[in-house]
């Protein structure tokens, strides 16, 4: 091997290979994106729930996306236990006020940031949720406290229709 | 070996076989030379290739009945059972049968452990064996979700929620596994396609694991290389066929009694519950060859490393060869590596018991100290061991210690331990 100079050839090899890149990756994606949600998953993107049955100290579960929704109607004391315990303590820390605009409305995914099971409603030692699947406590603005679940449960984007309907999605 | 030089008997034989050598491939599967010594833990081999097809050709016909949607699945498993010809027979033979395919390829795990299979020259053939393993559990587990009772579903969610755990991309991976924004319709008719796919993906890899196998040649109990053929080797037929069937009669009575008296009872009541998004079981266990590894997940208080550690146990095993630093391959000549192989067992099996108990207290603590001992067996005993153990002497040859022809006595006491292991 001489001193190595740029021919057409090297130009066409080049050329060639950048082009076949782009038409198997053009190609590939089709194959991947394919399995992501599709247009009539994405279709049902939000619930409306009536409210106006629920007396205080009850929860309700709705199916929003194929996941449980719990809808709890707080009592007086237990948002005071949910505001008054300390950021410090917490593994994930976020302040009640901003998980539940309205106080007596703790609306949630019901859904464990462990591995993701349904929470049992008022179990456990933080007199909130209980994951039965491996052992994560909730408390009652559904921060996580005990065992193995990284994060809070999620608070979905919801709002207020009226002072009965809450939207989901 | 012979292969070159065979040529067939007839003339179309020989015509034929110019064209396509598939006689010759006969011939040396007939011929090939097999070590005389192999006892009946060397024959689950044969049995895996049984289970293999077993699970292919019933799972072909339940196929034929099953619906893979998410309103009709569990309707539809039922009417296997209830409504169709023998389909009561060829779903219990399906569903214990991925529970006997697993209780063979443990046992043949173990014997590669016990026998030091994995190491040179057969290293590629462990390394594809526990592919293959990797596939029947991604197999199994996705046939498990397909019956879409309870613990289908919830079973499909936490598995895939082990995605999750991947910092970033996580969330956008199990979305993408799910098709949705929870497990349902999509994740099941593709759960559906890939378990109709993997056995062929497997029987391919099994082709692989034999076609590695015969190059070096079977390992045999006292771990030496064997000159072939030999005094020391037979021919695999009919020496080897005749004791392969004979460990496959034994091993189709256990398998028989599990499908005719006892076909539930390694499955799990809540599958004949149809799922439901809204309710967890109480207590969700996987199937009984996934326990081990679900305890080590278990063990570990953090999500991400919990998931880290379940596939390390599992991919640890492709390092072993290189883990394992013992020249001596066999246990019978290895006197301290054979102690440390029984803790491994026992370690194992309490894995595999804390998995089916709750996740507190005492179990959560011999959970911790199990998993532990796990790894330390492989990244620090082994290594260690090979240096310092002490190994037996070991014989020249298979025939040798038998005949007494060597002055090596001690090869010979070894031998006769080896006639109590058979």
């Amino acid at each position: 091997m001489s001193e190595k100079k740029t021919e057409r050839r090297d130009f066409l090899f080049t050329a060639t290979a950048a082009v076949g890149a782009v038409g198997v990756g053009a190609t590939v994606w089709p194959m991947i994106d394919q399995m992501n949600p599709d247009a009539s998953v994405k279709a049902l993107a939000s619930t409306e729930v009536d409210v106006s049955s629920m007396n205080p100290g009850k929860t309700i579960t709705v199916l929003w996306r194929g996941k449980p929704v719990f809808i709890r109607r707080r009592t007086p004391e237990e948002i005071d236990e949910a505001r008054a315990v300390k950021l410090d303590d917490l593994k994930h820390p976020e302040k009640d006020e901003d998980r539940a605009k309205n106080p007596e409305w703790l609306v949630m995914l019901g859904v464990c940031t462990h591995l993701g099971c349904v929470p049992l409603d008022q179990k456990g030692d933080y007199n909130g949720w209980f994951c039965p699947c491996h052992g994560s406590h909730y408390d009652i603005s559904g921060r996580i406290r005990k065992g193995p679940a990284p994060t809070n449960m999620e608070i979905p984007k919801y709002e207020f229709v009226n002072a009965n309907t809450i939207k989901i999605g | 070996m012979s292969d070159h030089e065979y040529t067939p008997k007839s003339n179309f034989g020989k015509w034929f076989n110019d064209r396509l050598p598939l006689l010759t491939l006969a011939n040396h599967l007939t011929d090939y030379p097999t070590p005389k010594n192999l006892n009946y833990w060397w024959t689950f081999g044969g049995i895996l290739t049984f289970c293999l097809v077993t699970q292919i050709v019933t799972g072909l016909v339940l196929a034929m009945h099953y619906i893979a949607h998410a309103d009709m699945a569990f309707d539809s498993v039922e009417h296997i059972m209830r409504d169709v010809n023998y389909g009561w027979l060829i779903r219990y033979i399906h569903a214990n049968g991925a529970s006997m395919f697993f209780l063979a390829v443990y046992i043949h795990i173990f014997r590669s452990l016990f026998y030091g299979s994995y190491k040179a020259p057969r290293e590629i053939i462990w390394i594809i064996g526990i592919i293959i393993y990797l596939l029947m559990m991604a197999a199994a587990f996705m046939g498990y979700v397909l019956p879409w009772g309870q613990m289908s579903f919830w079973g499909a969610t936490v598995i895939t929620n082990l995605f999750s755990a991947i910092p970033l991309v996580g969330e956008g991976i199990v979305t993408w596994l799910w098709g949705g924004y929870s497990v349902d319709n999509p994740t099941l008719t593709r759960f559906f396609t890939l378990h109709y796919l993997i056995p062929f993906l497997i029987l391919g890899l099994v082709v692989l694991h034999i076609w590695a196998l015969h190059v070096p040649g079977n390992n045999n109990p006292i771990g030496i290389d064997v000159k072939k053929p030999s005094k020391d080797t037979v021919p695999f037929h009919p020496y080897i066929v005749i004791k392969d069937a004979f460990a496959l009669l034994m091993f189709m009575i256990v398998f028989a009694f599990f499908v005719f008296y006892t076909p539930n009872i390694l499955g799990h009541a809540d599958n004949y519950i149809e799922a439901n998004p809204l309710v967890t079981p109480a207590h969700i266990v996987p199937e009984w060859y996934l326990l081990p590894f679900y305890a080590i997940l278990r063990s570990v208080p953090d999500k991400l490393m919990g998931v880290i550690a379940m596939l390390s146990a599992i991919f640890i095993l492709a390092a072993l060869p290189w883990l394992d630093t013992s020249k001596i391959r066999s246990a019978v000549f290895r006197p301290l590596y054979r102690q440390f192989y029984w803790i491994l067992v026992a370690d194992v099996l309490i894995l595999g018991y804390v998995g089916a108990m709750p996740a507190e207290g005492l179990y959560l603590l011999i959970a911790r100290v199990a998993t532990t001992y796990y790894f330390l067996h492989f990244l620090v005993i082994l290594p260690i061991l090979g240096f310092k153990e002490r190994t037996l002497p070991v014989p020249l040859s298979i025939t040798e210690p038998v005949l007494g022809g060597s002055s090596n006595l001690a090869a010979a006491r070894d031998d006769s331990r080896l006639e109590k292991l058979k």
